[in-house]
C-alpha cells in the first residue's frame, strides 16, 4: 500500500462563496461520515488537518504578503493522507469528498517514501 | 457462608493479596516462593479448619499463617543473607524480621504495583491478561484456560514463561515515576479492557465465568480510579465503559447462556445503578480535553443504555464510531459503524459502504450484510447468512445466525432485521 496526500481546495476569497456558521455546521456531518467511511476501510493513514483562512506567504527577499490568494481565489482548506494501492484507487477515494458539495476540488498526490528517489 | 464454600471463596479474594504483599516484600524474583507460601497457607487452612472448626476471623487467620510462613522461609532460605542483610547493614535500626505488612493499605498498594509489573513492556501482551487473572484475581491455570477457551498446557506454559520474565527482568513492585505513568498506565488499561471484553464478548458458554471476568476487570479498574496517581481521565472513561456495558449483562444472556439481541432485551433487567455509576465516572473522565478510545467507547455504550430508537441517537452513535475508527481501526468498530450508518443514514447507503469493507472472511460481516439485505433482497440475505453460519466460530453464534435465516425464510424479517453485533 502507498500513501497519497489529498489536498482540499476551495474559493477562499469571493464573499458569496464563504459559508455561514450554520452552513459550516451542516457540512460537519458529511465530513465526519466521509472520514469515518475511509477509516472503516482502513484507507485513512492520517486524518490531517483543517486550515484557517488566515495566512502569510514569504517570498524571496523576505517579502511577506497576506494570504496565498493574490493571483488566484482558490486556497488550501485542509488535507488528509490516505492509503491506497495505486493513484487510481486513491482518486476513487477522493470522489466522495464533501469539498465538492461547496464547489471545491481535491488534488491527489503520491507521497514519495523517504528511501525512494521518486 | 457455608464452611465448604468458604475456602474457595477466600482463595479467590485473598490468595492474590497475599501474593502481591509477599512479592513486594521479597522482590519479584521470589514470585515462586510467594506462590508456594500462599498455596501452603490455604492447604493448612483446609486441614486445620476441617478438624478444629472455623477460626473467629478466617481472613486474619490466613494472614497470620502466611506471615509466619513467610518469616520462616526468609530465615530458612539464603534469601535472608542475599536480599535482606545488605539492607539491614545500611539501616540504623536492627530488625531481624522483614516487614510482611498485610494491612489493607499495603494490600491495595501492592496489588496496584503488581498491575504495573504484569503490564511491564517486557511481558508479551497476550500473557498480560492471563497473568492478571492468575496473580491478581486468584484464577488457577485451569480457570484461565477455561476463560480463554485454550488448553491448560498452553496457558500453563504461557504463564510460566511470563513469570520467568518477571524474575529475569528484575521488575520491582512500585508505581512508575510521574514522567512515565501515562505510558505505563496505557498498557495496564489495555490489559484490563481486554480482560473485560473477554468476559463480555467471550464465546465461552459459561455465563458464570464470563461474569466473573467482568467483575474482576471492574474491581481492578476501580483500584486505579481510587488512587490519585492512576485516576486519570482514561482510567475513569474505561470504568464508565465497563459500568455501561455490564448494566446490560443480565439482559443479554438467557438462562441457556444464549445471547439476546439488543432490541429484544428486556430493559427492566438493565441495572440502573450501574448506569448511574457509569455516568458518574464519565463526568470524572471529562475533566480535561482528552478524548481517548475509551472515552468514545464509553459514550457509545452510554447511548446503548438509552432504549429510545431515535435518528438522533443513531447519528450520535455513528459520529462516535467515525471518531473511534479515525483514532484506531478495528473490524468490530467498522462493522458496528455500518450498522449505525444503516440506522442513521439509511440501509442503501450502509449496504454500499459495507461492500467496501473487505472483511469477507469475517462471519459478523456476513451476518451484518444478511441483516441489511433482509428487507430488500431475500436471496442475498440468505446467501450472506449461510456464509456467516459457515464461518461462525462456535455453536452458539452459528445458532443465532441460523435463527435469523429462519426468521427471514418464514417471512418475518423484522425479527431478524435489527441486529447489533455488540448487542
Amino acid at each position: 500500500m502507498k500513501e497519497f496526500l489529498l489536498i482540499f481546495r476551495r474559493d477562499l476569497v469571493t464573499t458569496t462563496a464563504q459559508q455561514s456558521p450554520a452552513e459550516m455546521q451542516d457540512m460537519l456531518k458529511p465530513w465526519q461520515d466521509w472520514m469515518g467511511s475511509l477509516a472503516a476501510r482502513q484507507a485513512l493513514a492520517n486524518p490531517g488537518n483543517r486550515l484557517s483562512n488566515d495566512g502569510r506567504v514569504v517570498k524571496s527577499g523576505n517579502l511577506v504578503t497576506n494570504g496565498p490568494y493574490v493571483e488566484i481565489k482558490e486556497g488550501i482548506g485542509g488535507y488528509i493522507i490516505v492509503r491506497a494501492a495505486s493513484i487510481d484507487e486513491a482518486t476513487e477515494l477522493a470522489k466522495g469528498c464533501p469539498i465538492m458539495l461547496i464547489g471545491g476540488n481535491v488534488e491527489v498526490r503520491a507521497v514519495v517514501p523517504m528511501d525512494s528517489n521518486g | 457462608m457455608q464452611e465448604q464454600g468458604l475456602i474457595p471463596h477466600l482463595f479467590r479474594t485473598e490468595y492474590s493479596k497475599i501474593i502481591a504483599v509477599l512479592c513486594k516484600a521479597f522482590g519479584m524474583e521470589y514470585i515462586a516462593l510467594a506462590e508456594d507460601i500462599a498455596s501452603d497457607t490455604f492447604l493448612q487452612a483446609a486441614e486445620t479448619w476441617g478438624m478444629k472448626g472455623l477460626p473467629a476471623n478466617p481472613v486474619a487467620w490466613l494472614y497470620a499463617v502466611a506471615k509466619n510462613k513467610a518469616i520462616d522461609a526468609i530465615k530458612r532460605n539464603a534469601l535472608f543473607t542475599k536480599k535482606i542483610a545488605p539492607e539491614l547493614i545500611q539501616s540504623t535500626e536492627i530488625n531481624c524480621e522483614p516487614e510482611i505488612d498485610l494491612s489493607g493499605q499495603n494490600i491495595i498498594d501492592s496489588q496496584l504495583q503488581m498491575m504495573f509489573a504484569i503490564c511491564h513492556p517486557s511481558i508479551p501482551a497476550e500473557a498480560q491478561v492471563g497473568l492478571c487473572l492468575n496473580l491478581l484475581c486468584g484464577f488457577g491455570a485451569d480457570e484461565v484456560a477455561d476463560a480463554f477457551l485454550t488448553n491448560r498446557e498452553t496457558i500453563y506454559k504461557r504463564l510460566a514463561r511470563a513469570k520467568e520474565k518477571l524474575k529475569s527482568e528484575h521488575i520491582i513492585l512500585c508505581l512508575p515515576a510521574a514522567s512515565e505513568i501515562n505510558n505505563r498506565l496505557a498498557r495496564v488499561l489495555t490489559a484490563l479492557y481486554l480482560l473485560f471484553s473477554e468476559g463480555y464478548y467471550s464465546s465461552s458458554q459459561n455465563a458464570t465465568v464470563r461474569k466473573e471476568l467482568c467483575v474482576e476487570a471492574m474491581r481492578l479498574t476501580h483500584m486505579l480510579v481510587d488512587n490519585e496517581q492512576t485516576s486519570t481521565p482514561q482510567s475513569n472513561a474505561l470504568l464508565a465503559l465497563m459500568c455501561f456495558h455490564s448494566s446490560r449483562f443480565e439482559a443479554r444472556i438467557n438462562e441457556e447462556g444464549d445471547q439476546i439481541l439488543y432490541h429484544e432485551q428486556d430493559e427492566r433487567l438493565w441495572n440502573t445503578e450501574l448506569i448511574s455509576h457509569g455516568e458518574f465516572y464519565m463526568c470524572q473522565a471529562s475533566k480535561g480535553n482528552e478524548v481517548s478510545k475509551f472515552h468514545l467507547e464509553a459514550a457509545i455504550a452510554f447511548w446503548h443504555t438509552q432504549k429510545t430508537d431515535t435518528p438522533e441517537k443513531w447519528d450520535n452513535i455513528l459520529q462516535l464510531y467515525n471518531r473511534l475508527l479515525i483514532t484506531e481501526y478495528s473490524p468490530a468498530a467498522a462493522l458496528n459503524r455500518t450498522y449505525a450508518l444503516a440506522k442513521a443514514n439509511g440501509i442503501q447507503e450502509a449496504i454500499k459502504e459495507a461492500e467496501l469493507l473487505k472483511l469477507d472472511g469475517n462471519h459478523l460481516y456476513h451476518a451484518l450484510l444478511g441483516d441489511l439485505y433482509s428487507n430488500i433482497d431475500y436471496a442475498k440475505a440468505i446467501t450472506h447468512l449461510t456464509k456467516a453460519a459457515g464461518l461462525a466460530k462456535n455453536a452458539a453464534e452459528k445458532n443465532l445466525i441460523l435463527k435469523k435465516a429462519a426468521a427471514i425464510n418464514t417471512g418475518n424479517p423484522s425479527k431478524a432485521q435489527e441486529y447489533l453485533i455488540k448487542s
